[in-house]
């Protein structure tokens, strides 16, 4: 395969999301909103965020309900540890895979 | 004006999902909010770090903003010359983010920076630490903590205490310097938007917690941010202009606590294994007298 | 016209290329040329950023990242400035940044040393520069201005190289060109690099060993042929060069068409080979030698890279015996012009004995007289059956 039809003399790269592949693929588990307990969806209005704020590769959505983008995100659980309500569990893949198969 | 919170920060990414950073980075957190803080309006030069990474490998970048990588001593110098090259093009509107780990700022990058700032060059220049080289997989750096162990320093763990990289930038006199930590994003943001409007070089070490370098579960990151700043390893202040002042949670506790014993932040982290005693006081010794410097300072202002 | 020594030249060249920003450090026997710029700056004859760098290597960080914006950036140095900064040699020809460098020749310690030799420049040939030897105050001052355009025609940044002090610090008469004939000569720079927010992109990031996929699913380039479009913009460059020497030639005067200076060649069959000043001073030397009976001629390299392989191997057909004068040496081997120069011949059916000097090491001063006589003691490898020899003779006082 011959790479002329790339028009690059040095090398310039532009955006593009899931640069290192589907990172969602790295994790052990996953995390698992509880919409009883999210703030946000008990008080119908925007509030909190915290999860929002603090995950580091901007997987999680400020909409009510919040949502967790699992195809990208890497489980690393900051979400489920800052949350003030407790809201977040962070699911394990494996038994949650043998759940689905049993 | 509206104090920042989670709620009203701008929903506007720069970076997009799917980068190389390890789970749980704190850099990577840290970053989200220096660039919504700049509105994506910069140029941003890198060296040789864990940015690096995060920024990708050609053809694909995973952030939306204009950047430049250079070579791990020069990014102060490669700041410098896109300030310059702005300037002679009349090219307004655009901060120059200078953005490098504690080894291209404190260790190979200090020349560098140290002639960028006596050359007062309208930049912005953010050090992120992690304490260490961790983009190689932790060599210690003048940032590593006395006691530490790391790739270098295997089992005897670094013979010496960090390197006060925000003192340093202090005595250049320069317009604004500041310390920030990625588990208080809010504060650092705020930071960044104050630096963004000051002219000449301004200065802001960000600590950035490690989990793999530093050896503790990813999901810790911002706890163990957090302990950094309640046990005083980590001051969170502002130097604008000559004037000082604490700041965020570091404010908090001057007003009405008193700093956890050092012991508990060292306890969560696997590189601190093998520190002794001796070395976990004369830390201790360390964080009191700089704190009640803080606090004195704080006091004058 | 002007008397200027060779680093007001330089200076001069600079100035009237209407350079944008100057990032450069002082370094015997580069400084002058700071100097005179600080003076063009301060004193409002040129509209330009001057850094007042702290070093080299932020030097040449400086100009590659002023260039990526889109500015016009100059830098010069000398040996261990040279030396410092040679990551960013690498790193700027990589980028495909057009950047123009003055390199005032110095020897390179230990042991320590400010006066002339070409290691310094010689050692850099592997970065991926173009890189010239000017011969008098006159090339120097060219030499820069069509730098500019050679440079911001094939994306491939320049060294000008001049020696140190003989002619540095030497005045002659040099003819400077007005300010509106250079700009005729000269468009603005247009960079192939875009910073700007409105449409991203990040440049020299880690590039894998295979070619990858953009997110429009072309495939981009790997490492490997992002440096093989290096090396065929040098080897294109080739080309620029030519018609850049030619076109100067109609407007200015002075042609620079031809990558090599030749002098008498045409019935030559011993010919001197030398690079920068050292190639006035042979010619001195061949008119001595011809005096005696000799038919000598001398080639001088005048652009070093892209070696101008073709001009060698057609200036040499008729020679019998090839002597050349280096001011560097390969430790290990031998003069580095001497190895391309051989490497040119090779396999061409030109095949002269060739003989390697090394000269003017340290500043060692090198008369036309010291290399005829160096000529006159090779002579008997003229005869049927001379081999080269496998290490160069040094013209010292070993």
């Amino acid at each position: 395969m011959r790479t002329r039809d790339c028009q690059h003399i040095c090398d310039e790269s532009s955006p593009g999301i899931g640069e290192a592949g589907r990172t969602g693929e790295w994790r052990n588990s996953f995390p698992v909103i509880d919409q009883t307990k999210c703030i946000p969806v008990r008080q119908s209005k925007a509030s909190c965020f915290l999860c929002w704020l603090y995950c580091p590769d901007a997987v999680i959505s400020k909409t009510i309900p919040v949502q967790i983008n699992l195809e990208y995100c890497k489980g690393c659980g900051i979400c489920a540890q800052i949350c003030p309500a407790q809201a977040i569990t962070m699911v394990d893949e494996a038994e949650f895979c043998s759940e689905q198969d049993s | 004006m509206l104090k920042t919170s989670a709620v009203n920060l701008t929903e506007k990414e720069y970076l997009l999902p799917g980068n190389r950073t390890c789970p749980g980075c704190a850099l990577s957190l840290a970053y989200r909010h220096i660039l919504k803080a700049l509105e994506g309006q910069v140029i941003v030069t890198v060296p040789a770090s864990c940015l690096t990474v995060l920024h990708g490998m050609y053809p694909v970048t995973s952030v939306i903003v204009p950047c430049v990588n250079t070579p791990f001593a020069s990014t102060a110098a490669s700041a410098t010359g896109l300030v310059a090259g702005l300037k002679v093009l009349e090219k307004k509107g655009l901060t120059v983010l200078a953005i490098a780990g504690d080894g291209g700022t404190h260790d190979i990058g200090i020349q560098a920076l140290s002639g960028a700032a006596e050359r007062q060059t309208d930049f912005l220049y953010i050090c992120y630490d992690n304490e260490g080289y961790m983009n190689t997989g932790n060599q210690r750096s003048s940032s590593t903590p006395l006691g530490a162990i790391s790739g270098t320093t295997p089992i005897l763990g670094k013979q010496q205490n960090q390197k006060d990289i925000t003192a340093i930038m202090e005595a250049h006199g320069i317009p604004y310097v500041a310390t920030a930590n990625a588990s208080y994003p809010l504060d650092l943001y705020e930071k960044v938007r104050k630096a963004r409007l000051v002219k000449g070089t301004r200065f802001i070490h960000v600590y950035t917690p490690c989990p793999p370098g530093w050896h503790f579960p990813f999901s810790d990151t911002v706890r163990i941010g957090e302990l950094a700043v309640q046990t005083g390893w980590v001051i969170l202040y502002e130097v604008e202009n000559g004037i000082f002042r604490l700041t965020s949670a570091s404010e908090s506790i001057a007003r009405r606590g008193s700093l956890k014993p050092a012991k508990e932040y060292f306890a969560g982290q696997g590189r601190f294994q093998n520190i002794t005693e001796e070395q976990i006081d004369e830390m201790q010794d360390w964080i009191n007298a700089r704190w009640k410097h803080c606090l004195e300072r704080a006091t004058n202002s | 016209m002007q008397i200027l020594d060779g680093n007001r030249a330089a200076a001069q060249g600079a100035k009237l290329a209407r350079v944008q920003v100057i990032a450069a450090y002082p370094i015997t026997p580069q400084t002058p040329v700071t100097e005179s710029l600080s003076e063009f700056v301060e004193g409002g004859e040129l509209s330009a950023e001057y850094i007042a760098v702290e070093g080299e290597h932020s030097a040449l960080a400086v100009c590659a990242s002023a260039s990526m914006v889109g500015a016009r950036t100059f830098t010069g140095t000398s040996s261990h400035g040279l030396a410092y900064m040679h990551e960013m040699l690498h790193w700027t020809a990589g980028a495909r940044l057009p950047v123009v460098l003055a390199c005032v020749n110095r020897a390179i310690g230990a042991p320590w040393s400010i006066l002339n030799d070409q290691q310094d420049s010689i050692s850099q040939r592997d970065t991926g520069w173009i890189q010239t030897y000017a011969r008098n105050n006159q090339e120097i001052l060219d030499s820069i201005i069509q730098a500019y355009r050679i440079a911001e025609t094939v994306y491939v940044p320049v060294m000008v190289c001049y020696d140190g002090y003989i002619l540095s610090h030497t005045e002659m008469p040099v003819d400077v060109p007005s300010q509106e004939a250079v700009d005729r000569f000269l468009p603005a720079y247009r960079p192939h690099t875009i910073l700007d927010p409105a449409t991203p992109k990040n440049y020299n990031l880690v590039t894998l060993a295979n070619p990858r996929l953009n997110t429009d699913g072309i495939l981009c380039h790997g490492y490997m042929e992002l440096r093989y479009l290096l090396q065929e913009a040098l080897q294109n460059s080739r080309e620029t060069i030519t018609k850049v020497g030619q076109e100067f030639g109609k407007q200015f005067g002075r042609d620079y068409s031809n990558m090599l200076w030749e002098d008498k060649l045409d019935d030559a069959d011993i010919v001197i080979v030398a690079m920068g000043s050292l190639a006035m001073e042979a010619i001195v030397a061949a008119d001595m030698l011809r005096e005696e009976g000799h038919k000598v001629g001398v080639l001088g390299l005048r652009v070093f890279r892209p070696f101008p392989k073709s001009g060698v191997v057609e200036a040499l057909q008729n020679a019998r015996l090839v002597l050349v004068f280096d001011k560097n040496i390969s430790y290990g081997l031998e003069g580095a012009t001497c190895s391309e120069i051989k490497s040119a011949l090779y396999g061409q059916r030109v095949n002269p004995v060739v003989r390697n000097f090394i000269v003017g090491l340290g500043g060692r001063d090198v008369k036309a007289g010291e290399l005829a006589a160096a000529v006159n003691r090779s002579l008997p490898l003229l005869k049927e059956g001379a081999l080269n020899a496998e290490y160069p003779e040094w013209v010292c006082h070993i």
